[in-house]
């Protein structure tokens, strides 16, 4: 056997070693926020987020309020359409835990968050964008509720298998039936992680570009009429980045900047919502 | 026999192959509190739960046999009639969490959608709070959430959502178990305040509980029914050496 004071020297290289790899995680993050803030911040003023571009296309005049106002619409809209359906799916695979039907469609919300997002830009296109002949702001946000579904289910079942069965038990003892028995009882109790996953899954589509590319698509006039192609903040970023022009870039990095402190924010506040909703 | 509330019959109880009561028959007075004694295992819990069917939960659970309330099959009325004519109280105190104080107490009207006026349902509220004696403990914080009282506060929390409902019966799988002495002891002298308005009929592991609050004591082993009596009998002179077994503490 190796001496005591070997075996203590190696602990603390060990625990020397993985503390420097947990700090290298958060070396990106800041260099990328830094960055960002760096060379979106001179392109932030007053009119930047409250005026509309001017035509020609690629302008570096006016503002991205359409951009921005396209976005909300299209995570608002996703967000509609997916917490129905993610919620009441997790509620189902959380009560019956053993079945094949729970066993398959596990299997299949695994799968489903794992495909490339361009590919639900691509389904969505030929549902609705072909058959209907026109890009518009729905074809995107079904897109994005198709991606956002995965993160909603799993946090569902999750937190409804949490909530105490004796709970459940009381509410049956009373002679309340079992539609709303979960419906009062389960579902307000697990709100907190539920609406956690709700804004993650927020979080995790409002930056998507890939799935807008051909259904959205863009518009280069301020539209909220969602069966129209309505603008949005990737997709801007896409746009204004890939052009040749140093200007068009400070515009790409100021939309960087505003879509970036938007999650962050989004972020933060389901921590709180999550926190206050414990107690 | 006219002071029957309940009776169980011929009273069989599986889960998937395994047996958990045997051939149980009882009945239960009206305005008494039955104690269901038995040590670990013996199947007290799983017959206490098919009085109010809520053993339907567990789908793997099948039952032969027969209970009545008042001379009606239980078994063919509809669970949600069953279970607002005979309330549960658990093991463990369960108020609702996202409810106030005042809406735990009305649960059962609230989540069954039926109408009260308002004057009616604080008069509910006081009445059922004032039978439990949590009034005036509570009074003043009728609207917060019910979560923030202790254990024994909640519990009482519990029986008054189940008086609320004005159930003809209530049953107590080990009210006090989960409490600590004195909340034990205000909650065994509430019982017995209270057996004068509903049959109870109460599961314990606590043998001096059952001696002191209960008029009649029922004793299982191996989900038989050993021997049932009124209490001050079966304590002092139990008819099998089973009861007596347990009772002075030889097993269980």
């Amino acid at each position: 056997m190796r001496s005591i004071t070997f075996r203590k020297v190696v602990n603390k290289i060990f625990e020397v070693f993985i503390f420097f790899f947990a700090l290298t995680l958060i070396i990106p993050l800041i260099l990328i926020i830094f960055m960002i803030v760096q060379k979106g911040i001179s392109a932030i003023n007053w009119e930047f987020l409250t005026s509309i571009k001017t035509p020609p296309y690629g302008s570096i005049s006016g503002g991205i309020l359409s951009n921005v106002v396209g976005t909300a619409l299209l995570v608002a809209f996703a967000t509609f359409i997916s917490v129905p359906i993610g919620v009441l799916a997790g509620t189902y695979l959380a009560e019956n835990e053993k079945g094949v039907t729970t066993f398959i469609i596990q299997q299949c919300i695994e799968i489903l968050q794992g495909i490339p997002s361009i590919i639900f830009g691509l389904v969505s296109y030929i549902w609705l964008v072909r058959t209907t002949g026109k890009f518009s702001g729905i074809s995107g946000s079904v897109a994005l509720a198709l991606m956002m579904l995965p993160v909603i289910v799993k946090s569902t079942e999750e937190t409804v298998k949490m909530t105490p069965l004796i709970l459940k038990e009381a509410s049956f003892a009373l002679g309340v039936p079992y539609y709303k028995t979960i419906l009062r009882i389960v579902l307000p109790t697990a709100f907190s992680g539920i609406l956690s996953g709700i804004l993650l899954g927020i979080a995790r589509i409002a930056g998507e570009t890939a799935p807008l590319l051909f259904t959205a698509y863009g518009n280069n006039f301020f539209n909220v009429d969602m069966t129209k192609s309505i603008a949005s903040l990737p997709h801007l970023i896409f746009n204004y980045a890939t052009s040749p022009y140093p200007d068009s870039h400070t515009v790409a990095w100021g939309a960087s900047l505003v879509l970036v402190a938007t999650i962050l924010i989004l972020n933060i506040i389901t921590k709180l919502a999550v926190k206050k909703w414990k107690t | 026999m006219e002071n029957v509330i309940i009776s169980v019959r011929d009273l069989n109880v599986y889960y998937g192959d395994k047996i958990a009561v045997k051939d149980v028959s009882v009945d239960f007075d009206k305005n008494k509190i039955t104690a269901i004694m038995g040590p670990s295992g013996c199947g007290k819990t799983t017959l206490l739960r098919c009085i109010n069917r809520i053993h339907e939960i567990d789908p793997t659970v099948k039952i032969t046999g027969s209970i009545n309330l008042y001379g009606e099959d239980l078994m063919e009325m509809y669970p949600i009639e069953v279970r607002k004519k005979i309330g549960m109280v658990f093991q463990r105190p369960n108020p609702f969490p996202t409810m106030s104080i005042y809406d735990n107490v009305i649960a059962g009207y609230k989540l069954n959608g039926i109408k009260m006026k308002r004057g009616d349902s604080d008069e509910l509220v006081e009445y059922s709070l004032k039978q439990v004696n949590l009034w005036e403990e509570v009074k003043s914080d009728l609207h917060k959430r019910g979560t923030f009282l202790s254990g024994g506060q909640q519990q009482r929390l519990c029986i008054a959502r189940a008086l609320a409902m004005k159930p003809e019966a209530i049953l107590m799988d080990e009210p006090t178990s989960a409490l600590d002495p004195i909340s034990t002891s205000k909650i065994e002298e509430l019982l017995v305040e209270l057996k004068d308005e509903v049959t109870i009929i109460i599961v314990t592991h606590n043998l001096g509980q059952a001696g002191r609050i209960s008029d009649y004591t029922t004793f299982m082993y191996l989900g038989e029914l050993i021997e049932f009596g009124l209490t001050e009998k079966v304590f002092t002179n139990p008819q099998n050496e089973k009861t007596e077994r347990f009772l002075t503490g030889k097993f269980g």
